[in-house]
């Protein structure tokens, strides 16, 4: 299936390759350049290239290319998938999918690729078996390494392998005996020009930290579990019990993971929780434009909205920005026309607004779009979507865990067309 | 190599995680960089004994093969360590050892022996390892050990180790493909293995190694079925990919009938109303075209695999959605296949590579399944942000979506589309409207108007597209567009991209006798600039020449003569061949009569207008989700999706004799099958109902559905109102010509009301149409308007309406150049406006269907049944007001009444009736809407003009205002032939929205929400008079347009409504205590509008 494996940063060099068959050039990668070049922006290289031998099935992510040889047909999502485990795992081990990262911990990735495929069918991909094959680096480890001459190949044989829960390492044990659970939510809205939502729904997650002995079962009920329109789990899941009772239970893996991701989509019951006064003016014929907007807080349920981060991309005939801010700061990059206002906190009586002139390349015309304005934000303590956690029991095991559950709202791809 | 010890330098200090350390290491990289001969000291390293020292040089050497850079002379230093107690540098030359083996063959052989020991291993997790690196050097001398190895092993105890030897199978077929039948057999026994570790491999070695041998399946298929769920992700996917293939060979295809009905239905017309109209008519034509077929049955075993299926539709993996949804496209029946929609959906959230390949997918199953993807049109809407390869591909899928009933919105968001910054992406849209136009008859002319007031776009490309599309769209229907082809024709003063100006040329040449005056003077320009275009414009150049000799030598000889002499020395052989030939053919010589003779049928032959078709039509032989179906070529190893069978192969052959316990289960769950049937057909039911219902509620948009339904009405109507909208699906199929016989009949028989009242709605609704003139005609018929309209006679209205369409906006296009020049000063491309009438069309026939719904949701929602009565009972809203005093005007007066009826045309509209009366002597003519200043966000809907007003009668109208939930007045020009009065409408604020339907639960929550500075309270005393149940909803719901949420407790009323432009909601409490204090309590997140509303309603209740 998967032949080879390219990892390229940006400037285009090759810093890592791995073959799981017979060798493959590297020369293979020119395609993929050309293809980069034809391009123009990193976002825009076809996912699959077709070359006279091989196909190159590719994913950016963190400023990186993975770049898979493949030479028969195999579903292309398959292979994207397997990439996106990939570099989650590197994200898992080194705290980072980057360059610097992967080129420090060289033996441990090469070590980590072995395990993850074999012949090109992928082996061993859940976290919990990776780790106990190969221990992730942390520094106390490393200094005792350099003085035993230990190593960081685990010296046990994993286990979870061998079981019916593959995503659970046996022989878990904590002092603390611990569950927490993030509950997400992201709004993914478009608003339009004159404010009302064109399209709007609430792509939430819940993730866990479970640190338990043992192997419990657990199980998570919600007060509302039919608000849930479309949900994803988790392979420990037992999909029966929530066919039939509409409750998560599972084993959980140790660790860090996401138990589900879900949706809510019926539009009526997404609160936008911020509004925008927007004026983007740009005159015709000489070298200056307006910029004004103004947030306020619209359906908060009385939490402060924080974090707020406006960015906008400013069309290219833009030189540069004048602006006042009454709150926060803003930059703007000429280069890459990207406009960034840190707002933070949101504080009903004094709605903050970023007013100021646009100075334009004269002689250009005046755009004809006014750009769109992306906005993020964050609300503690509120799943918008009105979802509640009823409660978590645990079976299988005797002690008692402290259990948590927070809420956070977000926003998730929330533009607003002016 | 110059760059190796700067990186050996770095590596060697950072080759393991301990940073730090390793400079102190007197081994470390910082000494080696020096040494030019490093790989000596490598192998001396690798020599001592010291496992430490071992591991750095395995490091070392590992990042070396990392950077791709050559370490193959180390290989017998290497080879030795394979013995190593320590794990890691084990492992390190294991990595080595596959990577360079089959360079070194002979020396590789040396290791050979440790992994036949390890094999050996009682430890499962070391037989596996030796058996996993042993299959993995690429040896060929080793092809019988290996063989014997995966024998042995696949008889193992240890499920992991006959999952690994089963990941051995396909390596050792790479190696030597002689060993098939051998590996077959090795196959066939992992087939029958019963652990869930073990599926996933196998199925991968048996589609590396034997993919045609689908007989090995049949008695492990259930076996496959049940396990499924519980396989590892990675073995999932490949597991269902290949049972699709399995069950297209052995099952009878679930759609044979309608496969049948699905064909018919696609060359007769895009819409899927019609094929839904049609559906009863020739499913008998189908039936009886197929005599022969038995009724169809599912195979329980097919019906198993759709069933085990389905859950990981759940999955979190993308790549196992995509399987399963790529199985139940091609195996389930048509109405089960909707189930995957939701799920793909999903993965649009994913990161973009995924997004690109579910999109391809989903773009070639909306062609097939329209229906399927519909409701999520608005997960489809383009962000600024996304990629131009993903915007590209949403677009396509918004295209394939289009109908009738959404194109308004989906225009509405290309409009947004046109104006992006992204320049391929706008020429997309302008495709993607092309499409649109071409597909749905109805937008034809918007979509004209809007792509040619493109034309004056200032970027080149965009109005190159646009040319290129316009010309696709004239051909279609040439006769009535002289003025767009002037248009153009203007054009090619300014236009540079090549393909337009050809295209211009072509137009102007293929329709040269609908622009007489002008063809001969653009062939001048362009015989006068020819020799500097491009090579496609000057073939065209000579195109139209010869046309243009054709039909009007006497103007153009000489022209002509000298462009196909400037032609007949151009440097491209094409143009000069070209010039030869049509000389030869167009002006006559001795000998080659024969062919100039038919010259002109050769060359002004009518030619069939382009069909515009979505790329990935037809894509769907391909099996989806796979290499080929992306690519759209054929990938090497593709396996063809076979074509269902025409005889069900014998069933039997997937019974297992030997029962054990899962499979005990699954015949329990066969069994339990036939009582399911009926579950699947009602689900199916339900789904095709859904779809059927599209086309009634899509417009509504949501929440207007409840909205509207305020003005009760029977429930019987609900039949004729269905008639009426199926009438509306194919009301556009009729031709231009019958358009025009129509206008004319329209005239002969205009005495009969309903043709009036035809005339009335068709008036209204093309508003910026001018006035037909001299037809003075008493207008007193007017009271047939919608708001006092009995049921049948709206419904004919409606009908009316949807034939009335096609002329009107036929009619509408004629002046088109007076039209452009207004619009072009705004940016506003197509111009909505100006269509948005017509294609709010189906919203009458839902204004009425939603009285009807409400009349369900009776017996749903609202679990107080004697508030009903009070709940639907029209409540007329604040009395006439007036709006010119008779004095004022001249003899004319004029009142107006908020009817609170949903105004058909516009949901956001507020519908005001408007009252004529003459209390002249003379009659009044022509009363009409003058140019009104409007302030910014009100519109208005003008109501038809009024012929005449005769002396003492009366008229009424209907005009429909968007206040922009504001209060702010109106302002407008009553015009007469002789006079202008300026009138203003002020709304109440109560007169701003529209009741909404909910219970008191949904009540509670959304109050829950509008909390805080969102809510109003007030307190005030109920006077006497006003202290029963019935005065006060009567007061309230006067005052505002509000309707009754019921309630559990006697004292407390609620009320909801939305606003009609924003749709916020609107909530009112009413908490009246006994003593005759109360507290009324408005939530509203238009505070202002809650404010007035509080003030309003107070003032109602104390008086």
């Amino acid at each position: 299936m998967i032949h080879s494996l390219f990892l390229i940063n940006c400037s285009g060099d090759i810093f890592l390759e791995k073959h799981w068959k017979s060798v493959v050039s590297q020369s293979v990668c020119d395609y993929f350049f050309e293809a980069q070049e034809k391009a123009a922006d990193v976002e825009n290289v076809p996912p699959v290239i077709s070359t006279p031998h091989h196909y190159l099935i590719s994913i950016y992510r963190d400023k990186l290319f993975f770049v898979s040889v493949i030479q028969t047909e195999v579903p292309p999502l398959f292979v994207i998938e397997f990439l996106h485990r990939v570099a989650d795992t590197f994200q898992d081990y080194f705290g980072e999918c980057s360059e610097a990262a992967i080129k420090d911990n060289v033996v441990i990735v090469y070590e980590l690729l072995e395990e993850m495929l074999d012949n090109g069918f992928p082996l061993a991909t859940e976290s919990n078996i990776l780790k106990e094959l190969i221990k992730p680096p942390t520094i106390l480890r490393s200094v005792v390494n350099s003085i035993t001459g230990s190593s960081n190949v685990g010296d046990t044989l994993p286990t979870g392998q061998l079981s019916n829960i593959p995503w659970r390492r046996a022989g878990v044990k904590y002092t603390n005996n611990e569950a927490y659970f993030d509950v997400i939510e992201e709004i993914d809205a478009i608003i339009d020009k004159s404010g009302s939502t064109v399209f709007a729904e609430i792509q939430g997650v819940i993730d866990a930290c479970i640190k338990l002995s043992g192997m419990p079962d657990l199980s998570l009920s919600f007060m509302n579990p039919r608000l849930l329109d479309d949900v994803s789990f988790h392979p420990c899941i037992r999909f029966k019990r929530w066919e039939s009772e509409r409750v998560l239970s599972f084993i959980p893996p140790d660790g860090n993971f996401r138990l589900i991701s879900y949706r809510v989509s019926s539009q009526n019951l997404v609160a936008i929780p911020v509004y925008v006064k927007h004026s983007i003016s740009f005159k015709e014929n000489s070298s200056c434009g307006r910029f004004d907007i103004t947030i306020g807080p619209k359906q908060n349920m009385g939490k402060t909205i924080e974090g707020i981060t406006v960015t906008v991309h400013m069309p290219k005939v833009v030189l540069n920005m004048n602006l006042t801010p009454t709150q926060g700061s803003y930059t703007f990059d000429p280069v890459t026309k990207v406009l960034t206002w840190d707002v933070g906190k949101i504080t009903p009586q004094k709605l903050p607004s970023l007013k100021g002139l646009v100075n334009l390349q004269s002689g250009a015309p005046k755009p004809e779009e006014n750009p769109s304005l992306n906005i993020q934000f964050k609300i503690q303590q509120l799943a918008i979507s009105g979802l509640k956690v009823n409660r978590l029991d645990m079976y299988g095991e005797k002690y008692k865990p402290f259990k948590g559950v927070k809420y956070v709202t977000k926003a998730g791809k929330f533009q607003v067309r002016t | 190599m110059s760059a190796a010890p700067a990186y050996s330098e770095d590596k060697g200090g950072s080759a393991g995680p301990g940073e730090p350390e390793y400079g102190h290491d007197p081994a470390s990289g910082g000494i080696f960089s020096s040494d030019y001969k490093r790989h000596d000291d490598l192998k001396e390293m690798l020599d001592t004994n010291k496992d430490s020292l071992k591991l750095e040089a395995m490091k070392r050497i590992v990042a070396m093969i990392a950077r791709g850079k050559n370490a193959s002379d180390l290989f017998p230093a290497v080879v030795k360590n394979v013995a190593c107690k320590n794990i890691e540098v084990k492992k390190l030359v294991y990595v080595y050892l596959v990577r360079y083996a089959e360079e070194q063959q002979d020396l590789a052989l040396l290791s050979i022996s440790t992994f036949q020991r390890g094999l050996k291993d009682p430890n499962q997790l070391i037989r596996a390892s030796a058996l996993r690196v042993l299959s993995s050097i690429r040896v060929p001398i080793i092809v019988p050990i290996m063989m014997l190895a995966i024998k042995e092993a696949a008889s193992d105890m240890s499920p992991y180790v006959r999952k690994t030897a089963a990941h051995a199978i396909p390596k050792l077929y790479s190696l030597d493909s002689d060993q098939k039948d051998q590996l077959i057999e090795v196959i066939e026994k992992l087939l029958a293995d019963k652990t869930t570790l073990v599926a996933g491999s196998v199925v991968m070695a048996f589609e590396e190694v034997c993919p045609e041998r689908i007989d090995l399946i049949h008695k492990n298929y259930r076996k496959l079925c049940n396990l499924l769920i519980d396989v590892e992700e990675w073995g999932q996917v490949v597991i269902i990919s290949m049972l699709t293939r399995y069950a297209r060979t052995q099952f009878l295809s679930p759609t044979q009938n309608e496969s049948l009905l699905e064909e018919n239905a696609e060359k007769a017309f895009y819409g899927s109303e019609e094929d839904e109209a049609k559906g009863a008519g020739s499913e008998d034509a189908a039936a009886s075209a197929l005599p022969a077929r038995k009724p169809y049955v599912m195979d329980p075993d097919h019906r198993l695999l759709l069933r085990n299926t389905k859950p990981l539709l759940q999955s979190r993996s993308a790549a196992v959605v995509m399987a399963v949804a790529q199985l139940y496209f091609h195996l389930a029946p048509k109405a089960e296949v909707g189930v995957i929609a939701k799920a793909l959906v999903r993965l649009l959230r994913s990161h973009s590579e995924v997004q690109y390949v579910v999109l391809q997918n989903v773009a070639t199953m909306s062609i097939k399944r329209r229906g399927m993807f519909e409701p999520y049109l608005k997960s489809f809407y383009i962000r600024s942000t996304d990629p131009t390869q993903i915007k590209i591909l949403k677009l396509e899928v918004l295209t394939n979506l289009a109908n009738e009933t959404n194109i308004p919105t989906v225009l509405r968001e290309f409009q947004t589309y046109i104006r992006s910054m992204d320049k391929d992406f706008v020429a997309a849209t302008i495709q993607a409207i092309g499409r649109c136009a071409t597909n749905i008859g109805r937008v034809r002319d918007t979509c004209l108007n809007g792509l040619v007031q493109l034309l004056s776009n200032r970027d080149e490309l965009v109005v190159a597209e646009s040319v290129v599309v316009i010309k696709k769209l004239l051909q279609m229907q040439p006769a009535q567009h002289g003025e767009i082809i002037k248009h153009l024709a203007k054009l090619t003063d300014n236009i540079q991209v090549p393909m337009a100006r050809a295209s211009i040329l072509w137009l102007i040449g293929e329709y040269c006798e609908h622009v007489p005056r002008i063809a001969p003077d653009v062939l001048r320009k362009m015989a006068k600039s020819f020799t500097a275009e491009e090579d496609i414009v000057k073939l065209q150049v000579i195109n139209l020449a010869a046309k243009l000799y054709l039909t009007n030598s006497k103007q153009t000889k000489l022209l002509t003569q000298y462009v196909l002499s400037l032609a007949k020395y151009d440097q491209n052989y094409d143009i000069r061949d070209r010039a030869r030939f049509t000389r030869q053919l167009i002006v006559p010589s001795e000998q080659g009569g024969a062919l100039s003779r038919h010259a002109k049928k050769l060359f002004l032959a009518p030619k069939p207008a382009p069909v515009l078709e979505s790329s990935f039509k037809d894509r769907d032989h391909f099996q989806l989700g796979s290499l080929s179906h992306l690519l759209n070529a054929k990938a090497t190893g593709y396996q063809e999706l076979p074509d269902w069978p025409e005889e069900a192969p014998d069933p039997s052959v997937r019974n297992v004799e030997e029962e054990d316990i899962s499979l005990i289960e699954t015949h329990v769950g066969l069994l339990g099958e036939y009582t399911e049937v009926p579950e699947w057909t009602k689900c199916s039911n339900r789904e095709k109902r859904k779809e059927k219902e599209k086309p009634f509620y899509s417009d509504s948009e949501g929440e207007s559905g409840p909205t509207e339904s305020a003005d009760s009405e029977p429930e019987s109507e609900s039949e004729s109102d269905s008639k009426s909208s199926s009438e509306s699906g194919s009301g556009d199929s009729s031709s231009e010509s019958e358009n025009e016989d129509q206008d004319e009949d329209e005239e002969k028989v205009r005495g009969s009301e309903s043709e009036q009242s035809e005339e009335d709605v068709e008036k209204r609704k093309t508003k910026k149409k001018k006035v037909p003139e001299g037809k003075g005609e008493a207008s007193s018929s007017d009271e047939g308007s919608d708001s006092s309209s009995s049921s049948s006679e709206s419904e004919m209205t409606s009908e009316s309406e949807e034939e009335q369409l096609e002329p009107a906006s036929w009619r509408r296009k004629t002046p088109p150049s007076s039209k452009s020049a207004p619009a072009a000063k705004e940016i506003s491309l197509l111009d909505l406006e100006d269509f948005t009438p017509p294609s709010v069309q189906p919203v009458s026939p839902p204004a009425i269907v939603s009285t009807s719904l409400a009349a369900d949701l009776e017996g749903l929602t609202l679990t107080d049944s004697t508030l009903v009565p009070s709940l639907l009972s029209p409540v007329s809203g604040v009395g006439r007001q007036e709006l010119l005093h008779r004095v004022a005007g001249e003899g004319l007066a004029v009142d107006y009444t908020f009817s609170r009826q949903p105004f058909s045309g516009d949901p956001h509209m507020v519908s005001v009736h408007i009252h004529f009366s003459n209390s002249s002597d003379t009659p009044i003519k022509g009363l009409h809407l003058g140019t009104s200043k409007l302030p910014a966000g009100i519109s208005i809907q003008e109501f038809p003009e009024i012929e005449s007003l005769e002396p003492g009668e009366s008229a009424t109208a209907v005009m429909g205002i968007n206040f922009c939930d504001s209060t702010q007045a109106a302002n407008f020009q009553l015009c007469t032939q002789t006079r202008q009065f300026y009138v203003s409408i002020q709304p109440p604020v109560g007169e701003l929205m529209a009741p909404v339907f909910m219970s008191e639960n949904e009540f509670k929550k959304e109050q829950g929400k509008l909390m805080g500075m969102n809510e109003i309270t007030e307190k005030l005393m109920l006077p006497d008079t006003c202290r029963s149940d019935h005065i006060v909803v009567q007061k309230v719901t006067t005052t505002a347009n509000l309707g009754r949420v019921p309630c559990g407790t006697s004292d407390e009323y609620r009320f909801a409504g939305r606003t009609l432009t924003s749709g916020s909601l609107v909530l009112l409490t009413l908490d009246a205590r006994p003593a005759g204090a109360a507290q009324l309590t408005v939530n509203s997140e238009k505070m202002v509008i809650g404010t007035m509303l509080v003030k309003d309603v107070i003032q109602a209740l104390i008086q």
